[in-house]
Protein backbone atom coordinates (compact mmCIF):
# COMPACT_ATOMS: atom_id res chain seq x y z
CA UNK A 1 0.00 0.00 0.00
CA UNK A 2 1.11 3.58 -0.72
CA UNK A 3 -0.04 6.43 1.48
CA UNK A 4 0.61 9.89 1.15
CA UNK A 5 0.26 12.16 4.43
CA UNK A 6 -0.04 15.55 4.34
CA UNK A 7 2.05 15.52 0.92
CA UNK A 8 2.85 18.86 -0.09
CA UNK A 9 5.13 20.54 -3.34
CA UNK A 10 6.11 23.72 -3.80
CA UNK A 11 8.56 24.92 -6.19
CA UNK A 12 10.84 27.84 -5.22
CA UNK A 13 8.65 29.98 -7.78
CA UNK A 14 6.30 29.48 -5.34
CA UNK A 15 4.15 27.46 -7.53
CA UNK A 16 2.20 24.61 -5.42
CA UNK A 17 2.32 21.57 -7.59
CA UNK A 18 0.71 19.43 -5.02
CA UNK A 19 -1.59 20.62 -2.50
CA UNK A 20 -1.65 19.16 1.12
CA UNK A 21 -2.22 15.37 -0.51
CA UNK A 22 -3.83 12.54 1.66
CA UNK A 23 -4.62 9.50 -0.09
CA UNK A 24 -4.27 6.11 0.42
CA UNK A 25 -3.07 3.50 -2.84
CA UNK A 26 -5.35 -0.14 -2.34
CA UNK A 27 -2.33 -2.61 -2.79
CA UNK A 28 -2.71 -4.64 -5.64
CA UNK A 29 -5.31 -2.61 -7.30
CA UNK A 30 -5.34 0.28 -9.98
CA UNK A 31 -5.47 3.86 -8.43
CA UNK A 32 -5.44 5.94 -11.72
CA UNK A 33 -4.49 9.78 -11.25
CA UNK A 34 -6.37 11.93 -13.19
CA UNK A 35 -7.29 15.37 -14.17
CA UNK A 36 -6.09 18.48 -16.22
CA UNK A 37 -2.33 19.56 -16.96
CA UNK A 38 -1.59 21.50 -14.19
CA UNK A 39 -3.00 19.58 -11.76
CA UNK A 40 -0.10 17.55 -9.58
CA UNK A 41 -0.62 14.21 -10.77
CA UNK A 42 2.34 13.62 -12.72
CA UNK A 43 4.08 15.40 -10.01
CA UNK A 44 2.22 13.48 -7.29
CA UNK A 45 3.31 10.12 -8.86
CA UNK A 46 7.17 10.91 -9.40
CA UNK A 47 7.34 11.33 -5.77
CA UNK A 48 6.53 7.74 -5.14
CA UNK A 49 9.60 6.65 -6.41
CA UNK A 50 11.63 9.59 -5.56
CA UNK A 51 11.81 11.09 -8.92
CA UNK A 52 11.06 14.37 -7.37
CA UNK A 53 10.56 14.62 -3.47
CA UNK A 54 8.09 16.66 -1.35
CA UNK A 55 8.43 19.98 0.07
CA UNK A 56 7.01 19.07 3.22
CA UNK A 57 4.54 15.23 4.41
CA UNK A 58 5.34 11.59 4.24
CA UNK A 59 5.07 9.22 1.59
CA UNK A 60 4.25 5.48 3.19
CA UNK A 61 5.28 2.36 0.81
CA UNK A 62 4.10 -0.84 2.98
CA UNK A 63 4.42 1.06 5.86
CA UNK A 64 7.92 2.37 5.29
CA UNK A 65 8.82 6.24 5.05
CA UNK A 66 10.47 6.09 1.22
CA UNK A 67 12.82 8.95 2.75
CA UNK A 68 14.85 6.33 4.66
CA UNK A 69 15.76 4.25 1.37
CA UNK A 70 18.59 4.86 -1.12
CA UNK A 71 16.43 6.47 -4.46
CA UNK A 72 18.00 4.09 -6.50
CA UNK A 73 17.31 1.18 -4.63
CA UNK A 74 14.09 2.25 -4.52
CA UNK A 75 13.56 2.76 -8.04
CA UNK A 76 14.50 -0.61 -9.08
CA UNK A 77 12.02 -2.29 -6.57
CA UNK A 78 9.09 0.25 -8.29
CA UNK A 79 8.06 -0.81 -12.25
CA UNK A 80 8.30 2.66 -14.46
CA UNK A 81 6.04 2.69 -17.78
CA UNK A 82 6.84 6.57 -19.53
CA UNK A 83 5.01 8.25 -21.98
CA UNK A 84 6.73 7.64 -25.46
CA UNK A 85 7.73 4.61 -23.55
CA UNK A 86 10.94 6.14 -23.16
CA UNK A 87 13.01 2.93 -24.53
CA UNK A 88 16.80 2.89 -24.68
CA UNK A 89 17.52 3.84 -28.25
CA UNK A 90 21.06 2.58 -28.13
CA UNK A 91 19.55 -1.14 -26.89
CA UNK A 92 17.74 -4.12 -28.08
CA UNK A 93 14.70 -4.64 -27.46
CA UNK A 94 15.92 -7.94 -25.01
CA UNK A 95 18.57 -5.57 -23.54
CA UNK A 96 16.48 -2.72 -22.60
CA UNK A 97 13.50 -5.57 -21.08
CA UNK A 98 17.08 -6.77 -19.15
CA UNK A 99 18.07 -3.44 -17.43
CA UNK A 100 16.69 -3.94 -14.36
CA UNK A 101 17.74 -7.69 -14.05
CA UNK A 102 21.07 -6.40 -14.73
CA UNK A 103 21.33 -3.72 -12.20
CA UNK A 104 19.99 -6.09 -9.63
CA UNK A 105 22.71 -8.12 -10.18
CA UNK A 106 21.53 -11.08 -12.46
CA UNK A 107 24.02 -12.98 -14.42
CA UNK A 108 23.47 -11.72 -18.27
CA UNK A 109 22.03 -15.12 -19.19
CA UNK A 110 19.24 -15.34 -16.44
CA UNK A 111 17.92 -11.39 -17.18
CA UNK A 112 17.86 -12.05 -20.97
CA UNK A 113 15.69 -15.65 -20.35
CA UNK A 114 13.56 -13.35 -18.32
CA UNK A 115 13.22 -10.86 -21.03
CA UNK A 116 12.28 -13.02 -23.40
CA UNK A 117 9.47 -14.50 -20.86
CA UNK A 118 8.40 -11.35 -20.17
CA UNK A 119 8.23 -9.68 -24.36
CA UNK A 120 6.04 -13.43 -24.70
CA UNK A 121 3.65 -11.81 -21.44
CA UNK A 122 3.28 -8.77 -23.52
CA UNK A 123 1.84 -10.50 -26.34
CA UNK A 124 5.12 -9.34 -28.41
CA UNK A 125 6.88 -12.34 -30.40
CA UNK A 126 10.54 -13.32 -29.64
CA UNK A 127 12.09 -12.51 -32.83
CA UNK A 128 11.54 -8.61 -32.14
CA UNK A 129 13.56 -9.15 -29.18
CA UNK A 130 17.01 -8.41 -31.26
CA UNK A 131 15.59 -5.37 -33.29
CA UNK A 132 16.40 -1.65 -31.86
CA UNK A 133 13.36 0.23 -30.41
CA UNK A 134 13.13 2.78 -33.51
CA UNK A 135 12.34 -0.47 -35.90
CA UNK A 136 9.33 -1.16 -33.53
CA UNK A 137 5.46 0.37 -34.10
CA UNK A 138 4.32 2.82 -31.14
CA UNK A 139 1.91 0.10 -29.46
CA UNK A 140 5.12 -2.24 -29.68
CA UNK A 141 7.22 0.33 -28.02
CA UNK A 142 4.96 0.89 -25.49
CA UNK A 143 4.54 -2.89 -24.87
CA UNK A 144 8.31 -3.02 -24.49
CA UNK A 145 8.11 -0.02 -21.60
CA UNK A 146 5.10 -2.87 -19.80
CA UNK A 147 7.89 -5.62 -20.09
CA UNK A 148 10.80 -3.27 -18.88
CA UNK A 149 9.05 -2.15 -15.92
CA UNK A 150 7.79 -5.59 -15.00
CA UNK A 151 11.02 -7.60 -15.46
CA UNK A 152 12.19 -7.32 -11.46
CA UNK A 153 8.87 -8.42 -10.60
CA UNK A 154 8.31 -5.16 -8.94
CA UNK A 155 4.78 -5.18 -6.55
CA UNK A 156 4.99 -1.79 -7.53
CA UNK A 157 3.82 -0.45 -11.01
CA UNK A 158 3.84 3.33 -11.57
CA UNK A 159 2.51 4.56 -15.21
CA UNK A 160 3.15 7.66 -16.43
CA UNK A 161 0.19 8.63 -19.31
CA UNK A 162 1.68 5.22 -20.98
CA UNK A 163 -0.92 5.13 -23.68
CA UNK A 164 -1.22 8.72 -24.41
CA UNK A 165 0.70 8.58 -27.48
CA UNK A 166 -1.02 5.86 -29.86
CA UNK A 167 -3.71 5.88 -31.87
CA UNK A 168 -7.02 4.94 -29.96
CA UNK A 169 -7.33 1.56 -31.69
CA UNK A 170 -3.34 0.87 -30.16
CA UNK A 171 -4.51 2.59 -27.43
CA UNK A 172 -7.23 -0.11 -26.69
CA UNK A 173 -5.45 -3.30 -27.01
CA UNK A 174 -3.22 -1.72 -24.77
CA UNK A 175 -5.69 -1.01 -21.77
CA UNK A 176 -7.25 -4.33 -22.86
CA UNK A 177 -3.80 -6.10 -21.86
CA UNK A 178 -3.23 -4.33 -19.38
CA UNK A 179 -6.40 -5.38 -17.55
CA UNK A 180 -5.57 -8.89 -18.33
CA UNK A 181 -2.17 -8.28 -16.89
CA UNK A 182 -3.60 -7.38 -13.88
CA UNK A 183 -5.86 -10.09 -13.31
CA UNK A 184 -2.99 -12.69 -13.19
CA UNK A 185 -0.32 -10.69 -11.34
CA UNK A 186 -2.22 -8.29 -8.94
CA UNK A 187 0.07 -5.26 -8.90
CA UNK A 188 -0.37 -2.00 -7.00
CA UNK A 189 -1.06 0.24 -10.02
CA UNK A 190 -0.33 4.01 -10.07
CA UNK A 191 -1.26 5.12 -13.24
CA UNK A 192 -1.64 8.59 -14.33
CA UNK A 193 -4.00 10.01 -17.25
CA UNK A 194 -5.88 13.00 -18.59
CA UNK A 195 -8.07 11.12 -20.32
CA UNK A 196 -11.41 10.26 -17.83
CA UNK A 197 -12.38 7.32 -20.33
CA UNK A 198 -9.09 5.77 -19.86
CA UNK A 199 -9.72 6.65 -15.76
CA UNK A 200 -12.85 4.99 -15.68
CA UNK A 201 -11.96 2.27 -17.72
CA UNK A 202 -8.75 1.12 -15.93
CA UNK A 203 -9.19 2.16 -12.08
CA UNK A 204 -10.46 -0.08 -9.31
CA UNK A 205 -10.20 4.00 -7.97
CA UNK A 206 -9.75 6.93 -9.47
CA UNK A 207 -8.56 10.45 -7.81
CA UNK A 208 -9.77 13.58 -9.55
CA UNK A 209 -7.12 16.10 -9.09
CA UNK A 210 -8.01 19.74 -9.86
CA UNK A 211 -5.48 22.41 -10.77
CA UNK A 212 -3.56 23.76 -7.65
CA UNK A 213 -2.51 20.46 -6.83
CA UNK A 214 -5.70 19.76 -5.11
CA UNK A 215 -7.61 16.18 -4.60
CA UNK A 216 -10.95 16.50 -5.71
CA UNK A 217 -12.60 13.53 -5.82
CA UNK A 218 -10.97 9.92 -4.61
CA UNK A 219 -13.55 7.09 -5.42
CA UNK A 220 -14.70 4.22 -7.65
CA UNK A 221 -15.26 5.01 -10.85
CA UNK A 222 -19.30 3.89 -10.70
CA UNK A 223 -18.99 6.51 -7.99
CA UNK A 224 -17.40 9.17 -9.78
CA UNK A 225 -20.28 9.00 -12.60
CA UNK A 226 -23.07 8.46 -10.25
CA UNK A 227 -22.03 11.06 -7.46
CA UNK A 228 -19.49 13.65 -8.26
CA UNK A 229 -18.40 15.71 -5.57
CA UNK A 230 -18.78 18.88 -6.93
CA UNK A 231 -19.47 20.89 -10.16
CA UNK A 232 -15.44 20.70 -11.13
CA UNK A 233 -16.06 16.39 -11.28
CA UNK A 234 -19.13 16.51 -12.68
CA UNK A 235 -17.59 18.48 -15.50
CA UNK A 236 -14.42 16.64 -15.79
CA UNK A 237 -16.13 13.59 -15.94
CA UNK A 238 -18.32 15.27 -19.02
CA UNK A 239 -20.89 14.32 -20.88
CA UNK A 240 -23.41 11.52 -21.56
CA UNK A 241 -21.95 10.17 -17.34
CA UNK A 242 -25.65 8.80 -16.75
CA UNK A 243 -25.10 6.65 -19.92
CA UNK A 244 -21.47 5.75 -18.94
CA UNK A 245 -22.39 4.59 -15.09
CA UNK A 246 -24.66 1.78 -17.44
CA UNK A 247 -20.87 0.05 -17.41
CA UNK A 248 -21.20 -0.89 -14.45
CA UNK A 249 -24.34 -2.35 -14.09
CA UNK A 250 -25.01 -6.14 -14.89
CA UNK A 251 -27.37 -6.84 -17.27
CA UNK A 252 -28.50 -9.83 -15.82
CA UNK A 253 -32.04 -8.90 -15.17
CA UNK A 254 -32.18 -7.64 -19.28
CA UNK A 255 -34.62 -10.16 -21.05
CA UNK A 256 -33.01 -11.89 -24.59
CA UNK A 257 -36.08 -11.73 -26.89
CA UNK A 258 -36.52 -13.49 -29.82
CA UNK A 259 -35.46 -12.55 -33.14
CA UNK A 260 -35.56 -13.44 -36.78
CA UNK A 261 -32.47 -15.04 -38.01
CA UNK A 262 -31.57 -16.19 -41.88
CA UNK A 263 -28.75 -18.36 -42.76
CA UNK A 264 -26.36 -17.81 -45.50
CA UNK A 265 -26.85 -19.93 -48.58
CA UNK A 266 -30.45 -20.68 -48.17
CA UNK A 267 -33.67 -19.03 -50.31
CA UNK A 268 -34.66 -15.58 -49.86
CA UNK A 269 -38.02 -16.94 -49.94
CA UNK A 270 -37.61 -19.17 -46.51
CA UNK A 271 -36.70 -15.65 -44.45
CA UNK A 272 -39.17 -14.74 -42.13
CA UNK A 273 -38.54 -11.16 -40.95
CA UNK A 274 -39.63 -9.78 -37.53
CA UNK A 275 -40.69 -6.19 -37.99
CA UNK A 276 -39.27 -5.91 -41.52
CA UNK A 277 -35.73 -6.84 -40.49
CA UNK A 278 -34.03 -10.39 -40.19
CA UNK A 279 -30.14 -10.91 -38.78
CA UNK A 280 -28.24 -12.98 -41.86
CA UNK A 281 -25.66 -15.61 -40.27
CA UNK A 282 -23.01 -17.74 -40.86
CA UNK A 283 -22.63 -21.64 -40.88
CA UNK A 284 -21.89 -21.13 -36.86
CA UNK A 285 -25.07 -19.10 -36.43
CA UNK A 286 -22.73 -16.09 -35.91
CA UNK A 287 -24.25 -12.68 -37.43
CA UNK A 288 -23.25 -11.38 -40.80
CA UNK A 289 -25.60 -8.10 -40.89
CA UNK A 290 -29.20 -7.58 -41.93
CA UNK A 291 -31.97 -7.19 -44.44
CA UNK A 292 -34.71 -5.79 -44.58
CA UNK A 293 -37.71 -6.71 -46.07
CA UNK A 294 -37.07 -4.52 -48.90
CA UNK A 295 -33.65 -5.41 -49.45
CA UNK A 296 -34.87 -9.29 -49.45
CA UNK A 297 -36.63 -8.82 -52.50
CA UNK A 298 -33.82 -7.24 -54.38
CA UNK A 299 -30.72 -9.30 -53.28
CA UNK A 300 -31.90 -12.79 -55.80
CA UNK A 301 -33.18 -16.50 -54.41
CA UNK A 302 -30.09 -16.77 -52.19
CA UNK A 303 -29.13 -15.33 -49.06
CA UNK A 304 -25.38 -14.42 -49.76
CA UNK A 305 -23.19 -12.10 -47.49
CA UNK A 306 -23.20 -9.40 -49.85
CA UNK A 307 -25.63 -6.59 -49.64
CA UNK A 308 -25.95 -6.57 -45.77
CA UNK A 309 -26.76 -3.64 -43.78
CA UNK A 310 -24.24 -3.48 -41.43
CA UNK A 311 -25.02 -4.26 -37.84
CA UNK A 312 -24.43 -2.52 -34.62
CA UNK A 313 -22.31 -3.24 -31.72
CA UNK A 314 -23.04 -6.70 -30.47
CA UNK A 315 -24.26 -7.50 -26.49
CA UNK A 316 -22.26 -10.43 -24.87
CA UNK A 317 -25.01 -12.61 -22.45
CA UNK A 318 -21.75 -13.97 -20.58
CA UNK A 319 -20.05 -10.56 -19.85
CA UNK A 320 -22.39 -7.65 -20.64
CA UNK A 321 -23.57 -4.34 -18.89
CA UNK A 322 -26.62 -2.44 -18.93
CA UNK A 323 -24.54 0.06 -21.57
CA UNK A 324 -23.68 -2.50 -23.87
CA UNK A 325 -26.87 -3.86 -23.77
CA UNK A 326 -28.53 -0.52 -24.55
CA UNK A 327 -25.71 0.11 -26.86
CA UNK A 328 -26.22 -2.73 -29.09
CA UNK A 329 -30.15 -2.15 -29.13
CA UNK A 330 -29.77 1.93 -30.30
CA UNK A 331 -26.82 1.06 -32.53
CA UNK A 332 -28.89 -1.50 -34.61
CA UNK A 333 -30.26 -0.39 -38.03
CA UNK A 334 -33.64 -2.85 -36.85
CA UNK A 335 -34.00 -1.23 -33.32
CA UNK A 336 -32.89 -4.59 -31.54
CA UNK A 337 -29.51 -5.15 -30.39
CA UNK A 338 -28.31 -8.56 -31.30
CA UNK A 339 -27.54 -10.76 -28.45
CA UNK A 340 -24.78 -13.48 -28.84
CA UNK A 341 -23.11 -16.14 -26.81
CA UNK A 342 -19.28 -16.74 -25.79
CA UNK A 343 -18.85 -18.46 -29.23
CA UNK A 344 -20.38 -15.24 -30.67
CA UNK A 345 -23.52 -16.98 -32.12
CA UNK A 346 -26.83 -15.20 -31.61
CA UNK A 347 -28.79 -16.01 -29.06
CA UNK A 348 -31.48 -13.31 -29.57
CA UNK A 349 -32.75 -10.08 -29.59
CA UNK A 350 -32.33 -7.00 -27.36
CA UNK A 351 -34.95 -3.82 -27.17
CA UNK A 352 -34.06 -0.45 -25.10
CA UNK A 353 -37.09 0.10 -23.64
CA UNK A 354 -35.99 -3.43 -21.48
CA UNK A 355 -32.76 -2.14 -20.77
CA UNK A 356 -34.83 0.68 -19.50
CA UNK A 357 -36.66 -0.95 -16.91
CA UNK A 358 -34.14 -2.94 -16.06
CA UNK A 359 -32.24 0.20 -14.57
CA UNK A 360 -35.21 1.48 -12.94
CA UNK A 361 -35.41 -2.32 -11.56
CA UNK A 362 -32.09 -1.39 -10.48
CA UNK A 363 -32.91 2.06 -9.24
CA UNK A 364 -35.60 0.63 -6.78
CA UNK A 365 -33.46 -2.27 -5.42
CA UNK A 366 -30.63 0.30 -4.66
CA UNK A 367 -28.31 -1.37 -6.77
CA UNK A 368 -27.75 2.08 -8.32
CA UNK A 369 -27.14 4.55 -5.74
CA UNK A 370 -28.94 7.51 -5.64
CA UNK B 1 61.53 29.77 -58.26
CA UNK B 2 63.31 26.87 -59.73
CA UNK B 3 63.00 23.83 -57.53
CA UNK B 4 64.88 20.50 -57.82
CA UNK B 5 63.41 17.38 -57.89
CA UNK B 6 66.01 14.96 -57.18
CA UNK B 7 63.91 11.58 -56.74
CA UNK B 8 66.95 9.53 -55.53
CA UNK B 9 66.70 11.34 -52.35
CA UNK B 10 63.31 9.31 -51.42
CA UNK B 11 64.86 5.29 -51.40
CA UNK B 12 68.04 6.99 -49.64
CA UNK B 13 65.53 8.75 -46.96
CA UNK B 14 63.03 5.86 -46.19
CA UNK B 15 63.91 5.48 -42.31
CA UNK B 16 64.31 9.13 -42.17
CA UNK B 17 60.89 9.62 -43.47
CA UNK B 18 59.33 6.65 -41.39
CA UNK B 19 60.25 8.50 -38.28
CA UNK B 20 59.10 11.93 -39.20
CA UNK B 21 55.47 9.70 -39.85
CA UNK B 22 55.88 8.36 -36.73
CA UNK B 23 57.10 11.18 -34.94
CA UNK B 24 54.25 13.17 -36.75
CA UNK B 25 51.56 10.44 -35.53
CA UNK B 26 52.61 10.85 -31.71
CA UNK B 27 52.68 14.45 -31.81
CA UNK B 28 49.16 14.91 -33.34
CA UNK B 29 47.18 11.68 -31.78
CA UNK B 30 48.33 11.81 -27.77
CA UNK B 31 46.78 15.48 -27.53
CA UNK B 32 43.90 14.34 -29.47
CA UNK B 33 43.21 11.70 -26.99
CA UNK B 34 44.01 13.42 -23.80
CA UNK B 35 41.82 16.15 -25.74
CA UNK B 36 39.05 14.13 -25.94
CA UNK B 37 39.59 12.79 -22.33
CA UNK B 38 39.07 16.57 -20.98
CA UNK B 39 36.45 17.05 -22.92
CA UNK B 40 34.30 14.60 -21.91
CA UNK B 41 33.69 15.83 -18.17
CA UNK B 42 33.45 19.18 -19.79
CA UNK B 43 30.76 18.29 -21.57
CA UNK B 44 28.98 17.13 -19.34
CA UNK B 45 29.24 19.97 -16.81
CA UNK B 46 27.93 22.07 -19.65
CA UNK B 47 25.60 19.85 -20.30
CA UNK B 48 24.13 19.95 -16.32
CA UNK B 49 24.45 23.35 -15.58
CA UNK B 50 23.44 26.10 -18.04
CA UNK B 51 25.78 28.30 -15.84
CA UNK B 52 29.01 26.65 -17.04
CA UNK B 53 27.39 25.84 -20.55
CA UNK B 54 27.16 29.71 -20.80
CA UNK B 55 31.23 30.42 -20.51
CA UNK B 56 32.58 27.20 -21.43
CA UNK B 57 31.03 27.06 -24.64
CA UNK B 58 31.62 30.26 -25.84
CA UNK B 59 35.52 30.40 -24.32
CA UNK B 60 36.08 26.99 -26.56
CA UNK B 61 34.76 28.79 -29.33
CA UNK B 62 37.64 31.78 -28.80
CA UNK B 63 40.52 29.31 -28.07
CA UNK B 64 39.62 28.05 -31.54
CA UNK B 65 39.73 31.01 -33.38
CA UNK B 66 43.50 31.85 -31.79
CA UNK B 67 46.06 31.36 -35.13
CA UNK B 68 48.11 28.29 -34.41
CA UNK B 69 51.24 30.35 -35.11
CA UNK B 70 50.44 32.53 -31.99
CA UNK B 71 49.74 29.56 -29.77
CA UNK B 72 52.49 27.56 -30.64
CA UNK B 73 54.59 30.51 -30.08
CA UNK B 74 53.27 31.57 -27.09
CA UNK B 75 52.39 28.08 -25.03
CA UNK B 76 56.21 27.42 -23.98
CA UNK B 77 56.58 30.71 -23.04
CA UNK B 78 53.63 30.48 -20.75
CA UNK B 79 54.14 26.48 -19.45
CA UNK B 80 57.70 27.50 -19.13
CA UNK B 81 59.20 24.70 -21.18
CA UNK B 82 62.26 23.86 -22.81
CA UNK B 83 62.50 24.60 -26.69
CA UNK B 84 62.28 21.48 -28.46
CA UNK B 85 59.78 19.46 -25.78
CA UNK B 86 57.02 18.06 -27.68
CA UNK B 87 54.58 19.62 -25.13
CA UNK B 88 55.54 22.82 -27.13
CA UNK B 89 53.70 21.31 -29.83
CA UNK B 90 51.22 18.92 -27.82
CA UNK B 91 49.99 21.20 -25.36
CA UNK B 92 48.55 23.80 -28.45
CA UNK B 93 46.98 20.69 -30.13
CA UNK B 94 45.21 19.47 -26.62
CA UNK B 95 43.65 22.94 -26.36
CA UNK B 96 42.38 22.91 -29.94
CA UNK B 97 40.88 19.41 -29.21
CA UNK B 98 39.29 20.39 -26.42
CA UNK B 99 37.62 23.92 -27.99
CA UNK B 100 36.49 21.35 -31.07
CA UNK B 101 35.17 18.74 -28.85
CA UNK B 102 33.67 20.61 -25.63
CA UNK B 103 31.07 22.18 -27.62
CA UNK B 104 30.23 18.48 -29.82
CA UNK B 105 29.96 16.57 -26.18
CA UNK B 106 28.40 19.37 -25.25
CA UNK B 107 25.57 19.41 -28.19
CA UNK B 108 25.33 15.94 -27.94
CA UNK B 109 24.49 14.80 -24.71
CA UNK B 110 22.07 17.86 -24.55
CA UNK B 111 20.91 16.44 -27.40
CA UNK B 112 20.02 13.11 -25.36
CA UNK B 113 15.93 13.26 -25.09
CA UNK B 114 14.70 13.50 -21.90
CA UNK B 115 12.35 10.96 -21.45
CA UNK B 116 15.15 8.84 -22.02
CA UNK B 117 17.36 10.11 -18.92
CA UNK B 118 14.18 9.95 -16.86
CA UNK B 119 13.56 6.39 -17.76
CA UNK B 120 17.14 5.54 -17.15
CA UNK B 121 16.94 7.19 -13.78
CA UNK B 122 13.37 5.97 -13.08
CA UNK B 123 14.71 2.34 -13.35
CA UNK B 124 17.19 2.66 -11.05
CA UNK B 125 20.30 3.83 -12.78
CA UNK B 126 22.49 5.36 -10.19
CA UNK B 127 24.14 8.88 -12.04
CA UNK B 128 27.29 7.83 -12.92
CA UNK B 129 26.37 4.67 -14.22
CA UNK B 130 23.46 6.53 -15.93
CA UNK B 131 26.23 8.58 -17.69
CA UNK B 132 27.92 6.11 -18.93
CA UNK B 133 25.74 3.65 -20.08
CA UNK B 134 22.83 5.37 -21.19
CA UNK B 135 24.29 9.00 -21.97
CA UNK B 136 27.93 8.92 -23.56
CA UNK B 137 26.56 6.00 -25.89
CA UNK B 138 24.01 7.94 -27.32
CA UNK B 139 26.51 10.95 -27.53
CA UNK B 140 28.63 8.85 -29.49
CA UNK B 141 27.61 9.90 -33.00
CA UNK B 142 28.22 13.25 -32.51
CA UNK B 143 31.05 13.34 -30.69
CA UNK B 144 32.53 10.63 -33.47
CA UNK B 145 31.79 13.87 -35.92
CA UNK B 146 33.80 16.28 -34.01
CA UNK B 147 36.63 13.75 -32.97
CA UNK B 148 37.34 13.39 -37.04
CA UNK B 149 37.52 17.22 -37.58
CA UNK B 150 39.80 17.14 -34.58
CA UNK B 151 41.91 14.55 -36.09
CA UNK B 152 42.25 15.99 -39.45
CA UNK B 153 42.95 19.20 -38.32
CA UNK B 154 45.54 18.36 -35.72
CA UNK B 155 47.18 16.20 -38.29
CA UNK B 156 47.45 19.99 -40.70
CA UNK B 157 48.61 21.89 -37.39
CA UNK B 158 51.70 19.76 -36.13
CA UNK B 159 53.07 20.41 -39.00
CA UNK B 160 53.08 24.16 -38.13
CA UNK B 161 55.52 22.59 -35.47
CA UNK B 162 58.75 22.83 -37.63
CA UNK B 163 58.60 26.23 -37.40
CA UNK B 164 59.61 26.01 -33.38
CA UNK B 165 61.85 22.41 -34.21
CA UNK B 166 59.34 19.75 -33.28
CA UNK B 167 57.50 19.05 -36.33
CA UNK B 168 57.52 15.62 -37.24
CA UNK B 169 56.73 15.41 -40.97
CA UNK B 170 56.29 19.20 -41.31
CA UNK B 171 60.30 19.19 -40.14
CA UNK B 172 60.13 17.27 -43.75
CA UNK B 173 58.49 20.31 -45.49
CA UNK B 174 60.56 22.79 -43.97
CA UNK B 175 64.01 21.02 -44.81
CA UNK B 176 62.69 20.20 -48.70
CA UNK B 177 62.04 23.73 -48.51
CA UNK B 178 65.44 24.98 -47.09
CA UNK B 179 67.52 22.66 -49.44
CA UNK B 180 65.67 23.43 -52.50
CA UNK B 181 64.23 19.59 -52.45
CA UNK B 182 60.58 19.52 -53.89
CA UNK B 183 60.66 15.94 -53.38
CA UNK B 184 61.12 15.60 -49.63
CA UNK B 185 58.54 18.36 -49.62
CA UNK B 186 55.97 16.83 -51.27
CA UNK B 187 56.47 13.18 -49.73
CA UNK B 188 55.75 14.98 -46.55
CA UNK B 189 52.31 16.99 -47.72
CA UNK B 190 51.39 13.33 -49.53
CA UNK B 191 51.75 11.42 -46.34
CA UNK B 192 50.05 13.88 -43.84
CA UNK B 193 46.74 13.80 -46.65
CA UNK B 194 47.28 10.40 -46.72
CA UNK B 195 47.34 9.90 -43.14
CA UNK B 196 44.52 12.33 -42.39
CA UNK B 197 42.43 10.36 -45.22
CA UNK B 198 42.88 7.35 -43.45
CA UNK B 199 42.49 8.06 -39.84
CA UNK B 200 38.92 10.19 -40.73
CA UNK B 201 37.94 6.84 -42.28
CA UNK B 202 39.08 4.58 -39.63
CA UNK B 203 36.98 6.54 -36.88
CA UNK B 204 34.18 7.06 -39.50
CA UNK B 205 34.44 2.82 -39.59
CA UNK B 206 34.74 2.81 -36.10
CA UNK B 207 32.13 4.91 -35.38
CA UNK B 208 29.49 2.74 -37.23
CA UNK B 209 30.41 -0.32 -35.64
CA UNK B 210 30.26 1.18 -32.03
CA UNK B 211 26.45 2.43 -32.72
CA UNK B 212 24.75 -0.31 -34.58
CA UNK B 213 21.36 1.25 -33.38
CA UNK B 214 21.63 4.53 -35.69
CA UNK B 215 21.74 1.90 -38.78
CA UNK B 216 18.61 0.11 -37.62
CA UNK B 217 15.71 1.80 -39.37
CA UNK B 218 12.30 2.20 -39.21
CA UNK B 219 10.47 0.48 -41.71
CA UNK B 220 11.77 -2.83 -40.47
CA UNK B 221 8.32 -3.10 -38.66
CA UNK B 222 6.67 -6.34 -39.18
Amino acid sequence: MIEFKAVTKRYPDGTVAVDSLDLAVDAGRITVFVGPSGCGKTTSLRMINRMIDPTSGTILLDGKDIRESDPPLLRRGIGYVIQQAGLFPHRTVLDNVSTVPLLTGASRRDARRRAGELLELVGLPAELGKRYPVQLSGGQQQRVGVARALAADPPVLLMDEPFSAVDPVVRDDLQQQLLRLQSDLDKTIVFVTHDIDEAIKLGDKVAVFRVGGRLAQYATPSELLAKPADDFVSSFVGRDRGYRALSFLAADGVPVGPVATTRVGTNTADAEPADGWVIVVDEENRPLGWLSTDLLSTVGTTVTAEGLVSGGSLYKVDDGNLRSALDSALSSPAGVGIAVDGSGAVVGGIKADTVIEALSRARRTGEVPA
Amino acid sequence: MNVDWPWPWLPRNVDKIAEATGEHLYLALLPVIVGLVISIPLGWAASRWPGVRLVLVPLAGVLYTIPSLALITLVPLLIGTKIIDPLNVQVPLGIYTVALLVRSVTDALLAVPREVTAAATAVGFRPTKRFLSVELPLAIPVIVAGLRVAVVSAMSLTSVGALIGIGGLGELITEGFKRNNAVEMVVAIALILLIALVLDALLLTVGKLITPWTRARQGANR
